[in-house]
């Protein structure tokens, strides 16, 4: 059977492309337009990540400032108006344009290359994701500087943020923020997702995939779900503030608390974004320095997806303080302290893991061990905070500030650094400095104690969150100080990590292809590895295939123009179909800036939906359309499904 | 391409005798489809939820207005419904690799886009409540507008991937996103029957 489709014959599809148009190779291009067109899911993810270390850069220096407001009582440097910005810049960045995005960006980065694959699924949409996150990190920081910054916290509670109390347009450039950050997390781990399930190297089975790969699926599927509350919310929420609509007015049967429901049930999940994905960090490290496999494999797997469930059932434990039904209050106690449990599970895996191994002490693994200091901390006054009668006394104090760094700081950034020196050389060529690492290592671990242990004490004596001073009569100014003094020693930790990443790009150490002697594919290639990763995508038969003589095998003949993906089937990693994928394009980007004017123009008029939707259309109309040229090279390497075809027909199937 | 394997390969797969697409669950674009179905789907989800969340605001409901009028929603309805089937008939069309069918069919569902659009617009005169009235109202409008938006978006995808079917540049991978253009009206269709009982029936039975 040939199967041809009926008005093939007629012409009616694109001829074929010869020899010589499959032969010509769309190679990464140079300059400013290869600049703005890339798809390749490495290039993205560097941007990402680089974009967003200077935002956490920014967040940090607003911290900073907060910490010298707060150094000495009755400080006037400044204002409370200001600083009402300031802190909520500093937690909206920290949450929505740091720790999330780049936690992605490593995904976007790492899963494509440790599944063996050559592209992130979709890459087009990847960039077109990028450049929205970029355009809304600088709408934010452009108003902030223009004095109108969001001014009523990170959660941004109604009635504070909503139209009777947040005059002005703060709130509103704070809630299309948020509209910028998830449209672009949610088209990442639709990506994501589709990559891990559908591009994995033949023979990586389920029960082969890295742990960093099962923590990233498990946090993309955590996004999937919970960031559509946050757009419900900042929808109406602008809503409200825009057109007139009551969803938070009780005058007209609304709710603030609604707002409530609908910020946790997204925020708490968040905590977990953050997270996870640093667990499947401290996962990929352990082995490697304790060189030896991982300990309990199943059971890490498990605890990964027990988290992602569990997270979504803790958001009232935010709303302790308000007239939630006690009946509620009991089960969000016993769900918080449910989910101690499969992070313990991980914790024991590791430190088994450690035990049994040969440990070599090398920064990462430094990093990692502050994680778990840090961490245990921070889950233990989490667990304090989780009963109601402690959550009702330190509620909105200085208790909980101290609790969430530890949480944040210490389950996600100490990861994040022994991360970036543990894949440094991967995505530059080069290795950073094992002795200025550890400096950066030791002032940063001592500084975030110092900075954050004294905030415990001052909470439970009393001392409120988001206050710009206090008087000296309260007695709180030495352990302020103290903090203050911790906060300088972080600022020059993260300073001497920016020096140390510069004297690398410059004159760093040679890495080679895998320096650490590690166990996951990504260090099977060149670093940096070139665009399209691989021409070969390996064939695996093991968890650990550069420790094992895993590499069983090479798929052969996928086009490199356009680049073919090879497509496997979701569970076994069989080979199913190879895939054309998308070559460079400026429309992502054209499309960006479209659904940035739309989002901003709203902030100040509804009208800008209907008028911004037009050329919105337009360029996601232009990016589809394909061109002949590229239609004729994929005809080249056209091959149909014949089986599946006739099956749909109705005949017979023939070999 | 350097590498630093250590064994040589034996099990070479050799893509060459692969095809190079495939429909349903097999290719890239039913997983990127079902993704966005399950954003959606909880944003709808969570949508209804803010109008029951309402609704417990109040004692009488829906509060000083009378409900939405059944004429319009329930022809809308009946619309959708009917449009299951040229959508179908298009979606195997698709798979079949038949494309005067799939023109054909495609144009249909587009002429079925244009009549609930426009009964849609009828849908909004007939609610009997503004969206700045009470927060009724605004939940009221806010779950209709959303799902007019997923009618919209939608109903440009179909027309632009139609042209695209009668004018070319075909490729035959074109056929797998006509399948699941079709699965995503499936989906329109479905998130509107919840959204159909909770707009005029819960205000009437609650």
């Amino acid at each position: 059977m040939t199967a041809r489709a009926i008005g093939e014959a007629d012409g009616a599809f694109e001829r074929p492309g010869d020899e010589r148009d499959s032969a010509e190779i769309p190679r990464e291009r140079g300059g400013i337009m290869g600049f703005l067109t890339t798809v390749d899911h490495k290039r993205i993810g560097v941007r990402f990540i680089v974009t967003a270390f200077v935002l956490f850069l920014f967040a940090g220096v607003l911290a900073a400032l907060m910490r010298l407001q707060l150094a000495v009582p009755e400080n006037n440097l400044i204002g409370p108006d200001r600083y009402n910005q300031i802190f909520t810049m500093h937690g909206t960045t920290m949450m929505f344009l740091f720790a999330v995005p780049i936690m992605e960006a490593m995904a976007l980065y790492f899963v494509p290359l440790m599944v063996g694959t050559r592209n992130i699924a979709f890459p087009r949409m990847n960039a077109y994701a990028f450049w929205v996150y970029l355009f809304g990190g600088v709408m934010i920081y452009t108003a902030f500087i223009l004095d109108v910054g969001p001014d009523a916290g990170w959660f941004s509670y109604v009635p504070l943020a909503g139209p009777e109390y947040g005059v002005g347009k703060r709130s509103d450039f704070w809630a299309q923020l948020i509209t910028f950050t998830e449209v672009s997390g949610l088209l990442v781990a639709v990506s994501v997702i589709t990559t891990v399930f559908k591009q994995r190297a033949p023979g990586m089975t389920i029960e082969r995939i890295p742990l960093f790969v099962w923590a990233m699926l498990a946090t993309m599927f955590m996004i999937l779900f919970a960031m559509p509350a946050v757009m419900v919310g900042s929808t109406s929420l602008i809503l409200d503030r825009l057109v007139g609509t009551h969803f938070f007015n009780p005058a007209e049967g609304g709710d603030a608390l609604l707002w409530q429901h609908l910020f946790w049930f997204f925020g708490h999940p968040e905590v977990y974004m953050i997270f996870v994905p640093g667990l499947g960090i401290v996962s990929a490290i352990v082995p490697v320095f304790a060189r030896r496999k991982q300990f309990g494999y199943p059971a890490m797997v498990v605890s990964l997806i027990a988290t992602a469930f569990l997270s979504f059932g803790l958001w009232v434990h935010h709303m302790f303080a308000t007239a939630i039904p006690d009946m509620g209050k009991g089960f969000f106690t016993a769900a918080s302290m449910v989910i101690a449990v499969p992070t313990a599970v991980q914790l024991f895996c590791w430190i088994a893991t450690l035990w049994t191994g040969r440990p070599a002490l090398r920064v990462p693994l430094w990093y990692i061990l502050g994680f778990f200091f840090i961490l245990v901390l921070g889950g233990l006054t989490g667990l304090m905070l989780a009963s109601v009668p402690l959550d009702l006394q330190i509620h909105d104090t200085f208790f909980v500030v101290a609790h969430l760094h530890y949480v944040l700081i210490g389950g996600a950034v100490f990861p994040l650094f022994g991360g970036f020196y543990y894949w440094f050389p991967k995505f530059t060529g080069r290795m950073l400095s094992e002795r200025l690492g550890l400096w950066n290592f030791w002032l940063f671990f001592i500084g975030f104690n110092v900075a954050f242990f004294p905030m415990h004490i001052l909470g439970l004596e009393g001392m409120p969150r988001r206050v710009y001073t206090y008087s000296a009569a309260m007695g709180w100014g030495t352990l302020n100080l103290i903090s203050t003094l911790g906060a300088v020693t972080i600022v020059i930790s993260v300073a001497l990590f920016l020096v140390n990443v510069a004297r690398s790009l410059r004159s760093g150490a040679p890495a080679g292809a895998n320096p650490w002697d590690a166990d996951t594919l990504e260090w099977r290639l060149p670093s940096p590895p070139a665009p399209g990763n691989t021409q070969g995508i390996p064939v695996v038969n093991s968890r650990t295939p550069l420790w094992d003589d895993g590499i069983v095998g090479e798929v052969r003949g996928l086009a490199s123009s356009p680049p073919e993906v090879l497509v496997t089937s979701g569970l076994d990693a069989h080979p199913d179909h190879r895939m054309a994928f998308p070559t460079p394009t400026i429309w992502p980007l054209v499309a960006a800036i479209a659904t940035t004017a739309l989002f901003i123009g709203s902030i100040f008029t509804p009208w800008a939906v209907v008028w911004g939707a037009i050329p919105v259309t337009i360029a996601m109309i232009a990016w589809f359309w394909p061109s002949h040229a590229e239609t004729r090279r994929h005809r080249a390497l056209e091959k149909p499904p014949f089986a599946e075809i006739a099956k749909a027909r109705g005949e017979e199937r023939t070999a | 391409m350097s590498s630093v394997q250590t064994a040589a390969p034996r099990r070479d797969i050799d893509a060459r005798a692969l095809p190079s697409y495939g429909y349903g669950a097999s290719s890239l674009m039913w997983w990127g489809t079902v993704g966005v179905m399950a954003i959606e789907g909880t944003v709808f989800a969570l949508a209804i939820m803010m109008y029951f969340y309402v609704r417990t605001r109040v004692d009488v409901f829906p509060p000083d207005v009378p409900p939405p009028q059944l004429t319009f929603g329930t022809l809308n309805t009946l619309i959708l419904l009917a449009s299951c089937i040229p959508n179908q008939l298009a979606k195997k069309a698709g798979e079949r690799e038949d494309l005067p069918a799939v023109r054909l069919w495609m144009a249909v569902c587009v002429l079925f886009a244009v009549a609930f659009l426009v009964v849609r617009g009828f849908e909004f005169a007939a609610l009997n409540v503004r969206w700045d009235t009470n927060a009724y109202g605004s939940a009221v409008w806010f779950l209709l507008g959303l799902h007019t938006t997923h009618l919209a978006t939608d109903f440009i995808d179909t027309i632009v991937l139609a042209v695209l079917m009668w004018t070319g540049p075909l490729e035959r991978h074109r056929f797998v996103d006509v399948s699941e253009n079709a699965l995503y009206w499936w989906f329109v269709v479905a998130a509107w029957l919840p959204i159909y009982f909770v707009l005029y029936w819960a205000p009437r039975w609650m």
